[in-house]
């Protein structure tokens, strides 16, 4: 079976991963205001799930990132990469301090990871809809060699959109990939999108469309609130069990979760917080990730 | 030397060749979309089926899935027309094989115009242009089916992403069974005093029986058949222009971006030459037999042949069928 020393912490209580996703939030608000750039709302909306895969689910040895036994992550929705270095510094892949480098010159962290300059990341990502075909690729390549490493790849809803995704969905079907877990970030919101009612947005998919499109593609599908930390390990551990065809969890986010005057707007996919949003980001978060001390 | 034997198309002897290398490369799978049969990619399909993935009609996946295999430990090489392989997956190309510098090489089949009843959509004048742009693309044109061998024996040894050009038609041999194609050289095919040639590809064939017409006309040509676009062989480039002091590129390309502006790139700054351009002038392919298409688009050794004799004369001018490119009203 899989060897798990060094390769689960498994952190045990569910509240410990909402004290990390939250102590990344923060990370990911602080990061974004100091470089001036980068996205805010799409990590917000991820950092829960990335907690639990990476604290939790996923088999992987930062001391040793280019382990050849370790599960894969593709981060197709690579433009939240804030949220994923945070995760990836709190799980020992790097200093935390590192993060102020984010998207300055010759920074290991660049605003769309790169798998050529930061060790840990598994695939260069950025351009919505391809992660999640190399995905597909990583996934066959492992069931072809008789491997026993998982895939997992982070979609947001707003890119199932592109084409690439539905060409990637056919072939993971086709070849039974059932080692692949998609996790689909649904946070109802894009960067732009459709003028909804009274000055809302309309949701990147209407109703269960999303969900429906995967199912007639021949994947197993379950639906998760993608904050609840113990859902999230539950829907793992069933993708985990699924045979024969591949698996996505379809996680319903909020996007800007955490910071309440981020919440459901779309507008903050991509500001700069000032001084004062900064201020008043991190005193909601860090109270409850418990202060520098939460991770 | 004169006329050159007839030989296999490109397309045969390559997918021949990787099949009987494959047992020595256990890493080496190769990725379809759809259009095996077409290709010949086929031959893997039938000699060694569990190393053969077919994608089906959707190459940004193809391409992607590549990039995903080549993480895994797999080398693999992605087979499909080149007009689909290049311009339709190109996203997959630059973001998840071209940045991240994996080892998928991508085998477009059909390249240039000679497609028969094919057409536009099918011909692809710009695929030289566009890889050679792509940063630590390997470019490789191969000009007969013992280059096309030789292409592969070279790539199985070179690791990182390459592009190759194969085409549909069975060409003349220019190479024997011996030749060995060394990445990032040039070859040269004739020596000569008057003007150099530089061609690429199948269309080397053609320079070579231009050059042998214009042998035969008081004209002696320095030939230089460039297989590896990318890397250039910079310092082979400048010094057969040296020999003759005029240069002249021929290419079933299209004349912006292809050998022709690689070569102008070199020359323009290490050994300015007047540099004359031939092939596709900036418009698209269309259907026709193969020697219809060649008149027609300037490829034919005849057309060559004319055009190269009014540049060593010192006067292009503008005829129908090949007008000088690259310098409109002048």
């Amino acid at each position: 079976m899989r060897s798990s020393n060094e390769a689960r912490v498994k952190v045990s209580e569910p509240r410990d991963i909402h004290k990390i996703a939250q102590r990344a939030r923060a990370m990911v608000v602080q990061t974004a205001a100091l470089s001036g750039g980068g996205h805010i709302g799409g990590p917000l909306s991820a950092a829960d799930i990335l907690a639990v895969l990476y604290f939790h689910v996923m088999n992987v040895r930062p001391s040793e990132p280019t382990w050849e036994q370790r599960d894969r992550f593709v981060l197709s929705k690579g433009h939240s990469s804030l949220a994923l270095y945070a995760i990836l510094s709190l799980r020992g892949y790097f200093e935390p301090s590192e993060m102020s480098t984010f998207g300055a010159v010759d920074s290991r962290l660049q605003g769309h990871p790169d798998m050529t300059k930061l060790p840990g990341i598994d695939m260069s990502t950025g351009s919505l809809g391809l992660g999640f075909t190399a995905a597909v690729g990583m996934a066959l390549g492992a069931q072809r060699r008789g491997s026993r490493e998982r895939i997992y790849v982070m979609l947001g809803d707003g890119e199932c959109q592109e084409g690439a995704v539905w060409e990637g969905a056919h072939i993971a079907q086709r070849y039974k990939l059932d080692n692949l877990c998609a996790v689909l970030d649904c946070n109802g919101l894009q960067q732009y999108g459709w003028p909804g009612a009274s000055g809302s947005r309309e949701a990147p998919w209407a109703g269960r469309m999303l969900e429906g499109v995967f199912e007639a593609f021949g994947w197993a599908t379950k639906v998760v609130d993608g904050h609840d930390v113990e859902a999230l390990e539950e829907a793992f551990a069933w993708a985990e069990t699924t045979k024969g065809r591949p698996a996505v969890v379809i996680a319903k986010t909020v996007k800007g979760k955490g910071v309440k005057f981020m919440e459901g707007d779309f507008t903050w996919h991509s500001r700069v917080p000032t001084e004062g949003e900064l201020a008043a980001a991190l005193s909601e978060l860090e109270g409850e990730a418990g202060g520098s001390e939460g991770a | 030397m004169g006329e050159l034997r007839p030989g296999a198309a490109l397309r045969e002897a390559f997918w021949d060749e990787l099949t009987q290398r494959m047992p020595d490369h256990p890493n080496v799978v190769v990725v379809d979309g759809d259009l095996a049969n077409s290709t010949r990619a086929e031959l893997v399909a039938e000699r060694i089926p569990g190393r053969f993935l077919e994608m089906g009609i959707a190459e940004q996946n193809m391409l992607g899935a590549a990039a995903g295999l080549a993480t895994m430990g797999w080398a693999p090489y992605v087979s499909s027309l080149a007009c689909f392989a290049v311009n339709r997956a190109l996203d997959s190309i630059r973001v998840l094989i071209a940045q991240p510098g994996l080892d998928v090489k991508i085998i477009g089949g059909y390249t240039g115009i000679l497609l028969g009843t094919a057409g536009k959509t099918h011909q692809d004048v710009t695929d030289i242009a566009v890889m050679r742009a792509m940063p630590g693309m390997t470019v490789v044109s191969p000009a007969d089916e013992h280059e096309a061998r030789a292409t592969v024996r070279a790539l199985l040894k070179r690791r990182g992403p390459a592009y190759v050009r194969l085409t549909k038609s069975p060409s003349p041999q220019l190479f024997d069974e011996k030749y060995e194609l060394e990445l990032g050289r040039v070859v040269v095919l004739r020596q000569g005093a008057d003007v150099t040639v530089f061609s690429t590809g199948v269309q080397s064939t053609r320079a070579f029986e231009a050059a042998v017409l214009l042998a035969g006309r008081g004209m002696s040509v320095h030939l230089v058949h460039v297989p590896t676009i990318k890397p250039l062989d910079a310092d082979g480039v400048v010094e057969a222009a040296k020999l003759t002091g005029l240069a002249v590129t021929t290419e079933d390309h299209s004349v912006l971006g292809g050998l022709g502006g690689a070569i102008a790139e070199v020359l323009s700054s290490r050994f300015p030459v007047r540099l004359e351009r031939l092939g596709i002038s900036d418009r698209f392919g269309e259907c026709g037999s193969d020697a219809s298409l060649a008149e027609k688009f300037g490829l034919s050794p005849g057309v060559i042949a004319e055009a190269v004799e009014r540049v060593v004369s010192g006067n292009p001018r503008r005829t129908r069928r090949s007008r000088p490119v690259g310098d409109p009203g002048r």
